[in-house]
């Protein structure tokens, strides 16, 4: 059987949701990163299958670029907020950041 | 004389180097071979990035998940190949293993005392999780197999470093700028978060 957009698409969506799954479940600050950086990548594999067996241009390579370049942004930024929770709470676990919590 | 190591649309490629003159059938079959091969290597690498992202989801020690982690990005990273993305691919294997991988281990040493403290990594809420991405999956497992999208026959790989490049310097030349902008920021905005408050003596 040939391999085809609806089999890319497929491991996609795998890792969206246990991505998403990370997300939801983690009680560790670092284990949310690393979930929402699984969904990214799920997203860049759309974009990638897409523009291969969909559009055939170069739209979609580029569109995964500004998305890793986001990522990488995105992890910066996360890892400087999951420090300074450290700073202020000794630990990175969510469930014990509840300063803000109403 | 050239080898051809990736399956493609011309046929010429796909006879072997040393006998030009080979009859139609072998050829046929050559390709059969090929694409049965690259089927293979399909199933390989996206067995390994769904093994590696179920390591990075369910492991109950954050530096297992880390580690799970990199195996999802550099099978990521063969899935891009597959899919004649070989900039991407590259771009994959340096941004993330290289950085935020160091980086994310960087923070995993920096926020734990890794010798007295048990480094964990534990869920809440797994069983409304589960209904919830359980649904989510079926409703999207059917969207993707009951849609006829649109389709076009994938061109034969080829390099494309020069179409990406063009790209960024033409059409996509604003938001290219604006790219160098957010990075410039989020590097600013990440020094200024992650170093230690001064004033409160």
């Amino acid at each position: 059987m040939e391999i085809g957009l609806a089999h890319y698409l497929t491991v996609s969506l795998a890792l969206f949701v246990l991505g998403l799954f990370c997300v939801l479940t983690r009680r560790n600050a670092l284990g949310v990163l690393m979930g929402v950086e699984l969904i990214l990548n799920s997203a860049n594999i759309n974009y990638l299958a897409f523009a291969r067996y969909s559009s055939g241009g170069y739209d979609g390579q580029v569109f995964a670029i500004f998305v890793i370049m986001l990522a990488a942004a995105e992890a910066a930024i996360g890892l400087a907020i999951v420090l300074g929770l450290y700073q202020t709470f000794q630990t990175i676990d969510l469930e014990a950041t509840e300063t803000l919590r109403g | 004389m050239t080898r051809c190591w990736r399956p493609c649309s011309n046929a010429a490629c796909a006879t072997s180097p040393s006998s030009p003159a080979i009859k139609k059938p072998a050829v046929a079959t050559k390709r059969r071979r090929l694409e049965a091969m690259s089927a293979l290597v399909f199933y390989l690498i996206a067995g390994l990035t769904i093994a590696s992202a179920i390591g990075v989801a369910f492991s109950r020690n954050i530096v297992y998940s880390a580690f799970a982690l990199m195996g999802a990005f550099m099978g990521a990273a063969g899935l891009y190949v597959m899919l004649a993305a070989d900039f991407i691919a590259v771009v994959q294997v340096l941004v993330y293993v290289g950085g935020i991988l160091v980086l994310m281990l960087f923070a995993v040493m920096l926020t734990h005392r890794i010798a007295d403290v048990r480094i964990s990594n534990r869920s809440v809420g797994t069983l409304p999780a589960l209904a919830i991405i359980a649904l989510l999956a079926g409703v999207m497992m059917k969207a993707i197999f009951s849609t006829t999208w649109h389709a076009v026959s994938p061109a034969a790989a080829q390099p494309t470093t020069y179409g990406i490049g063009d790209a960024f310097l033409t059409t996509y030349l604003l938001p290219f700028e604006l790219a160098s902008l957010v990075l410039l920021a989020a590097l600013i905005g990440a020094v200024v978060l992650s170093r230690k408050e001064l004033r409160a003596e």
